[in-house]
């Protein structure tokens, strides 16, 4: 076989293998949206279809009025949103900290926090539970967003990209009389700005997508957050397929959208946090 | 002396949240382990008793404590390989020089990822679906009889797996692809000059270079792994015949369901010993080749 008809096989079978690969991924998240646009029942059928004979927006319709899935969203992206100004706030504060500014014991408590990187959060859930429970706030907002205001993940995102922060600069605005807080803010910030957006994105995302510590610490179906008033509607609803693939849709699509509009800064967190572990 | 004064002030927030709502819990697990807390302490605390032990030696006489030992281990050891197989296939694809719409399809492959794992796990119920799922109308064009899925103890176990990989298998895509682009082309160059295959190629230059990524990700994946937990109770809910209780769902169940605290505390940290010690194993396996 000549080398110009070799590498056009090759090309064929790496493309083919590709497409293949992006179909299997994107397949489910496809035939979810397909069928939250069913008519009732139509999904369960044989053969199953693959798109809907009408689109109507009964299963979202559904989900809204009767399921009171709207209160859930809200609760979601209340949550997720707090937690991340939260987070990001108090990150930035501490890793700019164990960057830039020298305190006693700086090395040995970070050390002491990247260690701290190998107990699993499960470990700490029980003893939380009876905190919380202690300090009233079980099956309360401030339950979920509490314990996620600060993150050893972040501290150490945050820490990595500042050091690349020149002395010089903050130095010369300590001569020029500016004040700690006044450096941090007008100075070290907006330097920080890549940084800061993906700490953001990463904080959003995972708090959506929590599902063990929400389900733990939330015991009222009004304060569910959409992760886990899916998986308690589909304990009830689970032979409303419509009903539940609407309910999917509606908890993908917002950290999809955020995904793809700010992909480059998560991939960027992506590579920089894979210390973790 | 100022500086110093607000280094404290800029950390302490942050590091006081993490001390009192990770340290310390931790901490208070461990005694937690000691004690037997369930039902009646928490109600009231005058009935806590100092157990030693017991609650590690209770476990260890618990059937279903083993059988959750051994589905988690089942999973981490096929699911692991498998996860970290398909990662690393995909992002050689995308390394290649002849694949197209690069950008396009990283994204594509990527998407699991950041979707929520409730809501896909949901989906995938359906799919696989014993009587109306796409994959048994898609197997049956080529003869394949209908395979219960989630409701046979043989197969509810791999269709988690083959879920997680899909789920997972973006995350470190990314990681080998970042890996595989500071492998100097010159090693590639003379190989071809040498006459070596691409399976060869693969074998003696990608492999051996991307051993520290290698190791990195098996890591981070064998401890996400042992920490099983939303699939089942998501999908199968331990069922059937408990052949995907995992020891997060056990120690959920516990801790949660029976309000026995003092013996999933126990559970948690044998969990977490068992996490440490393949982790342990990993790496002097990673040393021993100079990997680290």
């Amino acid at each position: 076989m000549s080398a110009v008809g070799d590498r056009r096989w090759h090309g064929l079978l790496v493309n083919g293998a590709l497409l293949l690969l992006a179909v299997l991924s994107l397949a489910p998240l496809l035939w979810m949206a397909s069928v939250s646009f069913m008519p009732r029942g139509e999904a369960s059928q044989f053969p199953p279809p693959l798109l809907p004979s009408t689109a109507t927006l009964e299963g979202y319709r559904a989900l809204f009025a009767s399921a009171g899935m709207a209160r859930n969203f809200a609760n979601s992206l209340l949550v997720a949103v707090a937690i991340t100004a939260l987070s990001v706030l108090l990150n930035t504060m501490a890793g700019y900290a164990f960057a830039k500014l020298r305190f006693a014991g700086r090395e040995r408590i970070f050390q002491l926090l990247l260690a701290a990187l190998v107990v699993p959060a499960q470990v700490a859930m029980l003893p939380l539970f009876l905190l919380m429970k202690q300090l009233g706030l079980v099956n309360t907002y401030w339950g979920v967003i509490v314990p996620a205001m600060a993150s050893v993940f972040g501290i150490f995102l945050v820490r990595q990209y500042a050091r690349g922060i020149p002395d010089a600069l903050i130095e010369a605005a300590r001569i020029d009389g500016a004040s700690e807080l006044r450096i941090f803010f007008q100075i070290v910030l907006p330097l920080l700005r890549p940084v800061l957006v993906t700490l953001a994105v990463f904080s959003f995302m995972a708090a959506w997508n929590d599902f063990m510590w929400p389900l733990i610490v939330l015991t009222d179906q009004e304060r569910y957050t959409l992760p886990v008033a899916l998986a308690a509607l589909s304990r009830e609803h689970i032979m409303d397929v419509e009903l539940m693939m609407a309910g999917a849709v509606v908890t993908v699509l917002p950290v999809l959208v955020l995904f793809l509009l700010l992909q480059r800064y998560y991939l960027q967190g992506l590579l920089l946090g894979s210390v973790k572990g | 002396m100022r500086a110093s004064l607000a280094a404290w002030v800029f950390a302490a927030p942050a590091l006081l949240v993490l001390a009192v709502f990770f340290g310390l819990p931790v901490l208070a697990a461990a005694l937690l382990s000691l004690t037997d807390f369930d039902l009646y302490a928490l109600a009231d605390p005058a009935h806590l008793r100092f157990v030693a032990l017991d609650n590690y030696l209770a476990l260890l006489r618990t059937p279903l404590f083993w059988k959750a030992l051994g589905n988690t281990t089942y999973f981490v050891a096929v699911g692991v390989p498998l996860s970290i197989a398909v990662s690393l296939g995909a992002a050689l694809l995308l390394n290649s020089p002849l694949a197209r719409m690069r950008g396009l399809m990283r994204t594509a492959l990527f998407a699991p990822v950041v979707t929520t794992l409730v809501a896909v796990a949901v989906i995938w119920r359906y799919l696989f679906h014993t009587g109306y799922g796409l994959v048994n109308w898609a197997l049956g064009h080529l003869g394949i009889a209908p395979v219960d899925w989630l409701g046979d103890p043989r197969w509810a176990m791999p269709t988690i797996i083959l879920f997680a990989a899909w789920k997972n298998f973006g995350y470190n895509m990314v990681i080998f692809l970042a890996g595989l682009q500071t492998i100097p082309q010159e090693l590639y160059e003379a190989a071809r000059i040498d006459g070596a295959s691409r399976w060869r190629q693969f074998l003696h230059i990608t492999l051996p270079q991307l051993g520290p990524v290698l190791l990195l990700v098996g890591v981070i994946t064998v401890s996400g792994y042992f920490q099983l937990f939303a699939e089942p109770y998501v999908m199968t809910r331990g069922d059937p015949l408990q052949s995907t209780v995992s020891v997060l769902y056990y120690m959920f169940e516990e801790g949660f369901r029976w309000w026995n605290l003092g013996r999933a505390s126990a559970v948690a940290f044998v969990l977490f010993l068992v996490i440490l010690g393949v982790t342990a194993l990993l790496l002097r396996a990673g040393r021993r080749r100079d990997l680290l």
